[in-house]
């Protein structure tokens, strides 16, 4: 019996995707940010809400990730931004590859900000990089204050943390601060926003922080 | 879910390895597996037998190690295994930590029988 030890990366040629997808996105300057969630959590209305909010100031497009419809692509194209649906056809998020292809269909010297929306999903989108300069995890109010401990990875892999539907506290028995210190338990250093896209609070607070990081990044 | 997708992974690293015609002799494929690294063993071992079913590869068992959650502390300057994920130092309860390990999603080895190799 011969053993061959070879130690490579599962994931290795995804990563490599990825790798060279931010190269391209480096190159153009480009803000790219991958959007995760359970579904259900608002990522779509939060997307909603920030190209209503920025769409004037920078020139954004939107990569849709779905299991299956182009629904999601239809509530963005209202708001006149280049939006390209991937529907997975039951996988469970998206890869590097899909994003590379996905890159194509869009004009990258006209863009300052790519919003990458992931498939609704707290555990798999984390394993893959797409390219993103940052992921952004949305966590919604009705979900409980536990999800972080209950899906460390993707909190732990986030650089925003947004908490969604504050305008539910109310109604519900989750805590606000429970939910940001168990987040926060996970990753001390995530940047936290507090909205609800039905009220509008705490949108523009994550959009001037949104817009000033894309400003901070002339194409190379 | 993405279990599948990770089999077929560890298959095409197993190919740049052993060509077609030599993957009946391979008895086992170690793969390295943290505690963070959102796999599940078991769905894993499910996704790569139903992978290999009747390939060359259908003789191979795949042998899992498991590696634990740690954190090192830059405040008591402690190593210690911890609930995955959490960045408090079980011992101090600092959040000022390092992972250390626990994110390996690896194919370490294939256990190749020479014994058959080169035979009818």
């Amino acid at each position: 019996m011969s053993v061959i030890t070879i130690e490579r990366k599962v994931l290795e040629k995804n990563d490599e995707v990825a790798r060279r997808n931010r190269e391209v996105f480096d190159d153009h300057g480009i803000l790219v940010l991958n959007m995760v969630s359970s579904p259900g959590a608002g990522k779509t209305s939060i997307l909603e809400r920030t190209l209503e909010e920025l769409r004037d100031k920078l020139r954004i497009a939107v990569i849709e990730g779905d299991v299956q419809t182009d629904l999601d692509a239809r509530r963005v194209a209202k708001y006149n931004v280049p939006a390209v649906q991937i529907v997975t056809r039951g996988g469970c998020h998206l890869e590097a590859n899909l994003i590379q292809e996905a890159m194509g269909s869009l004009k990258l010297d006209s863009i300052d900000l790519l919003i990458i929306e992931n498939v609704g999903n707290l555990v798999c989108p984390s394993n893959y990089d797409l390219g993103e300069a940052m992921k952004v995890v949305v966590a919604s109010t009705t979900e409980g204050d536990d999800k972080p401990l209950k899906y460390p990875a993707m909190f732990r892999n986030a650089s925003v943390l947004i908490i969604n539907k504050i305008d539910l506290l109310p109604y519900l028995t989750s805590d606000l601060a429970t939910l940001k210190d168990n987040a926060l338990k996970i990753n001390p250093s995530l940047t936290v926003f507090e909205v609800s896209c039905t009220t509008k609070q705490g949108i523009t607070q994550w959009c001037e922080w949104l817009l000033e990081n894309a400003q901070r990044r002339p194409a190379s | 879910m993405h279990e599948l997708s990770i089999a077929q992974s560890i298959v095409e690293i197993v190919g740049q390895y052993v060509p077609p015609a030599q993957q009946e002799q391979v008895r086992k494929i170690t793969v390295r597996i943290g505690a963070m690294a959102g796999v599940v063993p078991d769905s894993l071992e499910f996704c790569f037998s139903a992978v290999i079913h009747r390939t060359p590869l259908a003789g191979a068992v795949m042998e899992i190690e498991h590696v634990p959650f740690t954190v090192s502390c830059q405040s008591c300057y402690t190593t210690s295994e911890t609930e995955p994920g959490l960045a408090l130092c079980p011992l101090c309860g600092s959040v000022d930590t390092e992972v250390k390990s626990g994110t390996e999603l690896q194919v370490v080895s294939i256990d190749v029988d020479e014994a058959t190799t080169g035979a009818p």
